[in-house]
C-alpha cells in the first residue's frame, strides 16, 4: 500500500470486490431476475388466468369480496390487476400497530368472477424479489446488510475506474482464448459497457435505503419525532383515525374515475382504505409506479370514504424529492416496457458477470503461483469453494426452485416455504459438492447439472401443466413461453460453459510468460 | 502484491487500523456531513434532510478513497477526522440556531 495512488485503489478495488463478491453476485443475478417477478410469478402460478382489463370491475369485485371478508379491517390494499401481473391482489390488515410491521392477510382474486384463485401456493418471482433486499433474514439485517454491500460496490466500481486507466483503449480491446487476460479483457469490457447501470443502480439502491442506513440528519432536523419528517415529506399518510362509529363505505369505482380525471388519464396502481366499516373511512387513490420514471410515493388523491368528498391531491414534488424518486424509479424499471426491461434484464446480467469474472481473475492470478506445486494453500482453496458455491451453486439452487415449483404436489402444506427451502437444500448440497471435488471438476460438474436442470424446464412444464411452449406460443402467453424459452437459454449457456470449462487447454508455460507483463500492466 | 505470509504484523495493523477509520470513520463522517446539510441549506426542512442524506454515501465515498490512498494509517485517522470536527462544529452551530 506504500506505492501510488493507483495501485492504492488497485488494493482497495481487489480486496473490497473479494470480501463481498460472493454475497453482491447473488444480489446482483437475483435483482436481475426481480425485473421479470411478475412474468416468473405468472409462470409459477399458472392457474392466474390473464383477463381482459378492467379497473371498474375489477375494483367492484374487490370491494364486493373484502366487505363480506374483512369488514372490520383496519386497512384494505387493493392491487388492480395490469399487463403484467393478470391476478386482482387484495390484502387487509386487521390491526394496525404504529411503527410495527403488521399482518397483512393477502389474497389473489379472479377479476370476472371475484372468487379467490385457487392457484398453488408460491411465492414465485416476489421470492428473488426480496432475497435480493432481505437476503432471507430477519429484519432489518438483510436490508442492512445488502445495503452495506451496496456502499462496498460502490466503492469497488469507482476504484476499479480509477485503477482503469486506459478506459477507452482497452474497452476496444478483447483478446479471446488468452487465458487470464481474456478474463479480464471481459471484466473491463461488461465493467465499462454499462458503466451508467453500475453507477445508477449501485447509488440507487444506497438511496431507497437512506432513511434507515443514515438516519442523523432525520434525527438532528427532527429530533424523536421523525414520523413529523416522514409525513411532511408522504403527506397523504395523515389520515383521519377511525372514530368508533360504524359508517358505511360508498363505492370505489367513482373515486377511481375522479383520480384518474385529477393526473389527466394517468392509471391507478392501488386503492387503501382506512376504516372501511367507520364513518371516517378514508380512500387513498395511489398511482400506478408505471405511469413515469421519477416514482412519487405521494402521488395520491384521497378521499372521504363515507360521504365521497375530494380531501386531497398531493401537490408536485420538489427538486430533491424528484431527484430521490428518479433514483427509485430507475432502480425499480416500473416504467420499462418490453424492451427496456430486456435491456434491464441484459445491463443486470452484466453486473453479474462483471462480479463473476472479477472473482474468477483474483483467484487465477493467484492459483498460476502455485501450478507447479499442485498444492493450494488453504486461503485460496477457500475461494475456489466459495467462487463454484456462490455462481454455479447459486444458479442450481434457482433451477431447484422452478422445479420444485412443478413437482411438490398443489395440495402438499406449507408448499411455498418447501420451494425456498428446496432453493437453500440445492443450495447447501452444492456447497457441499465443491468442498469434496477438486476445482475443475466441481465446476464442470455443477455447470453440467445446473445446464441440464435449465434446459428440461421447458420440457417439465409441458409434462406438468396445459401450458407448455406449444400453447403458450400460439396463443401469445409471452410471460410463460418467454420463461420456458430463456431457461432453455440459460441451460445451453450453462452447458457451454461446463463444456469449455471442460475442455480448456490450460498452456501454462505461454502463461507464465504473458503473466509478467499483463500483471503488471494491470497492477496499475 | 506480495504473498501474505511475507506481511510482518505491523503491516497488518496498520491495514486493520485503516479499514476502521475507513468504516467508522467514515461513516463518522458522513453522518456529520449530512448533518450539515440538512441544517444549513436553505430549503425546506425535509428537502435538506433528503439532500444530505442522498449525498452522504458520497462524503462517504471519499472518506474510503481517502483512508486508503493516504500514506499512512495516522494520516487515515486525520484525515477523517478533522473533516469530521469541522463538520460537528458546524452542525453544533446549526443547531443552536434552531433551538434558539
Amino acid at each position: 500500500m506504500k506505492e501510488g495512488f493507483r495501485q492504492a485503489m488497485a488494493w482497495l478495488h481487489t480486496w473490497a470486490g473479494l470480501i463481498f463478491g460472493w454475497l453482491l453476485f447473488a444480489i446482483f443475478l437475483t435483482g436481475t431476475l426481480s425485473y421479470f417477478k411478475d412474468e416468473i410469478s405468472h409462470w409459477m402460478q399458472p392457474e392466474v388466468q390473464a383477463r381482459p382489463l378492467d379497473d371498474a370491475r375489477s375494483l367492484t369485485v374487490a370491494q364486493t369480496y373484502l366487505q363480506q371478508v374483512a369488514p372490520t379491517a383496519a386497512r384494505w390494499f387493493i392491487t388492480l390487476p395490469d399487463s403484467r401481473d393478470p391476478g386482482l391482489s387484495v390484502m387487509w390488515q386487521d390491526k394496525v400497530d404504529p411503527g410495527k410491521r403488521g399482518n397483512f392477510i393477502q389474497k389473489t382474486l379472479d377479476p370476472v368472477t371475484g372468487q379467490a384463485v385457487q392457484a398453488r401456493e408460491s411465492m414465485g418471482g416476489e421470492f428473488f424479489y426480496r432475497f435480493h433486499f432481505q437476503l432471507q433474514m430477519p429484519h432489518p439485517w438483510g436490508r442492512w446488510l445488502s445495503t452495506i454491500a451496496a456502499m462496498v460496490m460502490f466503492i469497488a466500481l469507482i476504484t476499479g475506474i480509477i485503477t482503469h486507466k486506459k478506459i477507452f483503449k482497452d474497452f476496444f480491446t478483447f483478446r479471446p482464448r488468452k487465458g487470464q487476460r481474456s478474463w479480464l479483457d471481459g471484466h473491463n469490457a461488461v465493467g465499462v459497457l454499462v458503466l451508467p447501470f453500475h453507477l445508477m443502480i449501485t447509488y440507487s439502491s444506497l438511496v431507497i435505503f437512506m432513511s434507515m442506513v443514515m438516519p442523523a440528519p432525520i434525527l438532528a432536523s427532527y429530533g424523536n419525532d421523525t414520523r413529523a419528517f416522514f409525513s411532511e415529506v408522504f403527506p397523504n399518510t395523515n389520515n383521519a383515525p377511525a372514530s368508533g362509529q360504524p359508517g358505511t363505505l360508498l363505492p370505489l369505482v367513482p373515486m377511481y374515475e375522479q383520480a384518474r380525471a385529477q393526473w389527466a388519464g394517468g392509471h391507478v396502481g392501488r386503492v387503501a382504505v382506512n376504516n372501511p366499516g367507520d364513518v371516517n373511512a378514508s380512500v387513498n387513490v395511489l398511482r400506478a409506479g408505471s405511469d413515469s420514471v421519477v416514482h412519487d410515493f405521494g402521488s395520491t388523491v384521497s378521499f372521504n370514504g363515507s360521504t365521497g368528498e375530494l380531501l386531497r391531491v398531493s401537490g408536485g414534488q420538489s427538486l430533491p424529492a424528484a431527484i430521490g424518486g428518479s433514483f427509485y424509479g430507475l432502480h425499480m424499471g416500473h416504467f420499462a416496457g418490453p424492451v427496456l426491461r430486456w435491456l434491464y434484464f441484459i445491463c443486470g446480467l452484466a453486473g453479474t458477470a462483471m462480479i463473476g469474472t472479477g472473482l474468477v481473475i483474483w483467484l487465477g492470478k493467484r492459483q498460476l503461483k502455485h501450478l507447479k506445486s499442485n498444492v493450494m494453500p488453504f486461503e485460496l482453496r477457500l475461494v475456489e469453494v466459495l467462487n463454484i458455491a456462490s455462481m454455479s451453486g447459486l444458479m442450481i439452487a434457482i433451477a431447484a426452485f422452478f422445479w420444485a415449483n412443478r413437482l411438490l404436489p398443489v395440495t402438499f402444506a406449507e408448499r411455498s416455504d418447501w420451494e425456498v427451502q428446496t432453493f437453500f437444500i440445492a443450495w447447501g448440497l452444492s456447497l457441499l459438492h465443491a468442498i469434496l471435488r477438486r476445482g475443475r471438476q466441481g465446476w464442470v460438474e455443477q455447470l453440467s447439472v445446473g445446464a441440464l436442470l435449465f434446459i428440461a424446464i421447458p420440457l417439465l412444464n409441458a409434462l406438468t401443466t396445459s401450458h407448455h411452449l406449444g400453447v403458450s406460443l400460439a396463443t401469445g402467453d409471452w410471460a410463460m413461453a418467454g420463461f420456458d424459452l430463456t431457461s432453455l437459454a440459460s441451460g445451453i449457456f450453462l452447458g457451454w460453459a461446463a463444456w469449455k470449462m471442460q475442455h480448456r487447454t490450460v498452456p501454462a508455460p505461454k502463461v507464465e510468460r504473458t503473466r509478467g507483463l499483463t500483471l503488471k500492466q494491470e497492477a496499475n | 502484491m506480495k504473498s501474505k505470509t511475507s506481511l510482518p504484523v505491523s503491516y497488518r495493523l496498520a491495514v486493520t487500523s485503516r479499514v476502521l477509520a475507513a468504516v467508522v470513520g467514515g461513516y463518522l463522517m458522513a453522518s456529520l456531513a449530512s448533518i450539515c446539510l440538512a441544517l444549513w441549506l436553505p430549503t425546506s426542512r425535509a428537502d435538506a434532510v433528503i439532500t444530505g442524506m442522498m449525498s452522504s454515501f458520497v462524503f462517504y465515498l471519499l472518506a474510503v478513497l481517502w483512508c486508503f490512498a493516504c500514506r499512512s494509517a495516522a494520516r487515515a485517522w486525520f484525515g477523517v477526522l478533522l473533516p469530521s470536527a469541522a463538520f460537528a462544529t458546524l452542525a453544533g452551530v446549526g443547531l443552536w440556531m434552531t433551538r434558539v
